[in-house]
């Protein structure tokens, strides 16, 4: 462990996407000690620009909303839909991977033809088609962004099962007379994982930028601040407070880099680890 | 034997950082004669690779070598595919699987002897059927899949010899084919070499066969050379026990030679 | 020509069962819905009687069972009838047809920039490993990778639109400008700059650093090494021997992409206020038009299956590997 942390340390990738990824996560989880009061709720007057007034560093909206208070609470939304979306995703497309390869046959076809139809509908137009249905609270939005992302898990699990299911501790555990399901999620499934695990970062990257889209249009939950609707809230005063929708945007770019640098750093140091092995 | 083609003294490459790394090739001297045949046997880690890379020029940025290469049977210094052919040991790879065979046996003459796009698909034409590649014509738009390992691996001697080098570098040129094919590469490889009046540097570690194709045979381990001399007497009187040990393990008289010399 | 046709026909038959499966799920989802077509037009018009209710029910069939109903679209649209619009009080396909081509057009052009540009900048990283510019460009794709579509739909308005007043801020084309021909497509393309570059910038660095890490792969293969060996021009063999062989997996890609690219139009559509495809799926969900929303989704799935027909074809073209058996052994 010692060693991977070295190893991790020498990549500049990795360490940059840990510290942005560390100082979101920090905002995100001292939001609600810092602006106790709803981000929602209006505390001074309106359109006041950045740096202007002490007490609300990064201004305020239309509304006279604190543009600070949205910053960090929007990250706390960004960055939980988003790890859930992607366990979620992750955890469907392993389960639905490791049921279609492990079968084989006519229900490992069928699956795969339910994942192609997945893949052909456009994954955004789906969640909008999912949340104008079911609704727009959080836990629905999670489901609506893993519906268009767990396609790529199944598939890399799938292919990992195919592999794994000829080895010699699998054909142990049929001749020991174990369960098929017993053998294809205590067997197989953790050793098709890791490889799948590799996609999170790709995967946590898309579901904030997909979520920061569906609250851009409107069809995210109104009752908590994002950093998608606080940048279509700034869009209506685009040129006369840009900084309203900069500002907000800047906090996606800074959580995507993180996330996709944290992501290559660790691959990288789990394939310097491989190669030594 | 008059001015050797090629001088090699006191040739040494080191791969990688240079405290950690081991030699590859380590003190290496050694000639090859105009039109001669010099066979490099050896086991695979001796670094026979090695030294055909070095003559080559083609080994990669993080080696470093020291020593000299020195070219006096040629009057200036060595362009690659223009004096120097190399053949690779699997022709499955050696050739660009999206280039047709026509593009890929024509390109070194084009560069180098300036042909027009006509005149190299004719010389291309011509290099196949001396290879014997049957309908050489319908050849030239094929891709490299569409042919047997064997026949693909007289295409990648088309396509090194397309500029009439001085000396053709065969790196194991017969080690990745099917026993039954790798005596038609051996005789083709002999005959293009004695009709073109080239100088060979046969890589291999099948001391029959270099016994068969070379006139001189160097022997290597660990990186040095053990041993070299004219193919006859090292073969009846080698000096070395490592060179006694190859012989005596290799070659089973019972077995017919894969040509006949000379 | 031959081989071509037959994979065409392969794929094509293949993706009736896929299609078959993405309208069916689609068709249950929307079914879920709370309240139909006809509540939200009854709303829309301030409210209507029960009898003026069952009446539009029956017209547009809604009083059967889900799975009769189902039976029916599917039929209908193997006839190519999406239904009727009851948002626009038009067929659903005519709607669907007049927005596709300003899509299409989006779409086509993101993806044309994004490829060509991201291949080519990927080429000149690839050339030299390591070197000052592979590095630049690796940094700065990975950043723009980074960005949100419609935030940078934003900030290029608010540059380029607003601030240097250089292209317009938003729509097609000039409303009522009563030009045609080459002056007419000279005024869309104005419009399209910036909404292309929204749209394209994420693809073009995806191709971008896809195509830096094929060529740094490629650099390994012996066949490059033969290259080198034949004394060849570096230049051509950077672009003939490792850029044409790394583009095959681009080609593959920009079929994968497919379908995100037509999902992130909606967004740009509405950033730009260009009446496309991906806007009608917005105002679909506003008028809770759940036909036209099937529609949209159904319409979609096609156009993403025609696209990766054309790639197969695209990709059967470029790598003479595909669909062929040996010619001799």
């Amino acid at each position: 462990m010692r060693e991977f942390a070295a190893r991790f340390i020498r990549s500049p990738e990795g360490v940059a996407g840990l510290v942005l990824t560390t100082c979101l996560l920090a905002m995100a989880l001292s939001a609600p000690y810092l602006f106790p009061r709803d981000p929602l709720s209006i505390v001074g007057r309106p359109l006041l620009a950045p740096f202007a007034d002490p007490a609300f560093p990064l201004g305020t909206d239309r509304l006279g909303r604190d543009v600070l208070a949205g910053l960090m609470h929007g990250a706390r939304t960004s960055l939980l839909v988003g790890i859930s979306a992607a366990v979620v995703a992750i955890l469907a497309g392993a389960i639905v991977g490791t049921l279609a390869g492990f079968s084989s046959g006519w229900f490992d076809e069928a699956l795969m033809r339910v994942v192609d139809a997945f893949q052909i509908v456009p994954g955004f137009l789906l969640a909008l088609a999912f949340v104008s249905v079911m609704g727009a609270s959080l836990p629905l939005i999670v489901l609506a962004i893993a519906l268009g992302a767990w396609t790529g898990p199944a598939r890399l699990a799938r292919a990992e099962v195919l592999s794994i299911r000829e080895r010699d501790y699998v054909a142990a555990a049929w001749v020991i007379g174990m369960h098929p399901l017993e053998i294809a999620f205590k067997e197989v499934l953790p050793n098709a994982l890791p490889p799948v695990l590799a996609l999170v970062s790709v995967i946590v990257a898309g579901a904030v930028l997909t979520e920061a889209a569906l609250s851009f249009l409107g069809l995210g939950d109104p009752n908590i601040v994002t950093w998608g609707s606080m940048i279509a809230e700034g869009r209506n005063v685009l040129r006369t407070a840009p900084f309203l929708s900069i500002v907000p945007g800047l906090g996606l770019v800074a959580m995507v880099l993180g996330v996709y640098l944290l992501g290559e750093g660790l691959v990288e140091a789990l394939a310097r680890r491989r190669i030594r092995q | 034997m008059s001015k050797p083609l090629l001088q090699v003294r006191d040739l040494s490459v080191v791969y990688g950082r240079r405290n950690a790394a081991t030699h590859a090739l380590s003190t290496v001297d050694l000639d090859v004669a105009v039109g001669g045949r010099l066979a490099v046997i050896g086991e695979s880690g001796s670094g026979k690779t090695t030294l055909a890379l070095a003559l080559a020029r083609l080994l990669p940025p993080e080696a470093v070598v020291e020593g000299s290469i020195a070219w006096p049977g040629l009057d200036r210094s060595p362009v690659g595919g223009r004096d120097i052919g190399y053949v690779f040991q699997d022709p499955g790879s050696s050739l660009n699987p999206v280039l047709t065979i026509g593009e890929q046996v024509s390109e070194g003459a084009r560069r180098h002897l300036g042909l027009s796009r006509g005149a190299a698909k004719k010389r291309a034409l011509e290099l196949l059927e001396r290879v014997r590649i049957p309908d050489p014509e319908a050849a030239l738009r094929a891709y490299p899949h569409q042919f047997s390992g064997g026949q693909r691996q007289r295409i990648a001697i088309a396509a090194a010899i397309a500029a009439n080098p001085l000396v053709l570098i065969a790196d194991e040129p017969t080690s990745a084919l099917d026993m039954v094919v790798q005596a038609g590469i051996v005789r083709l490889l002999d005959r293009l070499v004695r009709d073109e009046g080239m100088s060979l540097i046969l890589i291999t570690h099948d001391i029959a066969l270099a016994s068969g194709l070379a006139d001189a045979i160097a022997v290597f381990r660990d990186g040095r050379l053990v041993e070299t001399g004219p193919t006859p007497q090292l073969l009846s009187r080698p000096a070395n026990a490592y060179t006694r040990m190859l012989i005596n393990s290799h070659i089973d008289f019972t077995s017919p030679r894969l040509i006949e010399a000379g | 020509m031959h081989r071509a046709l037959k994979l065409v026909r392969r794929r094509a038959l293949s993706s009736i069962p896929v299609l078959l499966i993405v309208v069916t799920g689609t068709f249950f989802l929307l079914e879920s819905a709370t309240g139909d077509a006809v509540d939200a037009y009854l709303v829309s018009l301030g409210g209507g009687d029960a009898e003026l209710a069952r009446n539009l029910r029956e017209t547009y069939g809604l009083d059967q069972s889900a799975w009769s109903r189902l039976w029916l679209y599917v039929s209908a649209l193997a006839r190519f009838d999406l239904g009727w619009s009851v948002a626009f009080n038009r067929p659903i396909l005519d709607v669907i047809l007049e927005r596709l081509p300003n899509t299409l057009l989006l779409m086509g052009s993101a993806t044309a920039l994004a490829f060509l540009l991201g291949s080519l900048l990927g080429i000149v990283a690839g050339a030299r490993p390591g070197s000052g510019v592979d590095r630049l460009l690796s940094v700065g794709s990975l950043a723009l990778y980074a960005v949100p579509s419609f935030w940078l739909g934003l900030v290029l308005i608010l540059l380029f639109a607003v601030q240097l007043r250089w292209f317009p801020t938003a729509g097609i084309e000039s409303i009522a400008s009563g030009k045609s021909g080459f002056d007419r497509a000279v005024d869309i393309a104005r419009h399209l700059v910036l909404p292309v570059c929204a749209l394209g910038f994420i693809y073009l660095a995806l191709f971008l650093r896809m195509m830096r890490a094929g060529m740094a792969e490629i650099w390994r293969q012996d066949f490059v090494l033969a290259a080198r060996a034949k004394g060849l021009a570096r230049r051509r063999i950077v672009l003939r021997h490792i850029a044409r062989n790394a583009l095959l997996p681009l080609v593959t890609m920009l079929g994968l992409q497919a379908a995100a690219m037509l999902g992130g139009s909606v967004v740009i559509e509405s950033v730009f206020a260009i009446p496309g495809f991906g806007r009608l799926a917005q105002e679909a969900v506003a008028a809770r038009d759940a036909p036209l929303l099937m529609g949209i989704i159904v319409m979609s799935a096609i156009l993403v299956i025609l696209v990766n027909l054309l790639i197969d074809l695209a990709y059967a073209a470029l790598d003479p590997r595909v669909g062929q058996g040996e010619r001799r052994t």
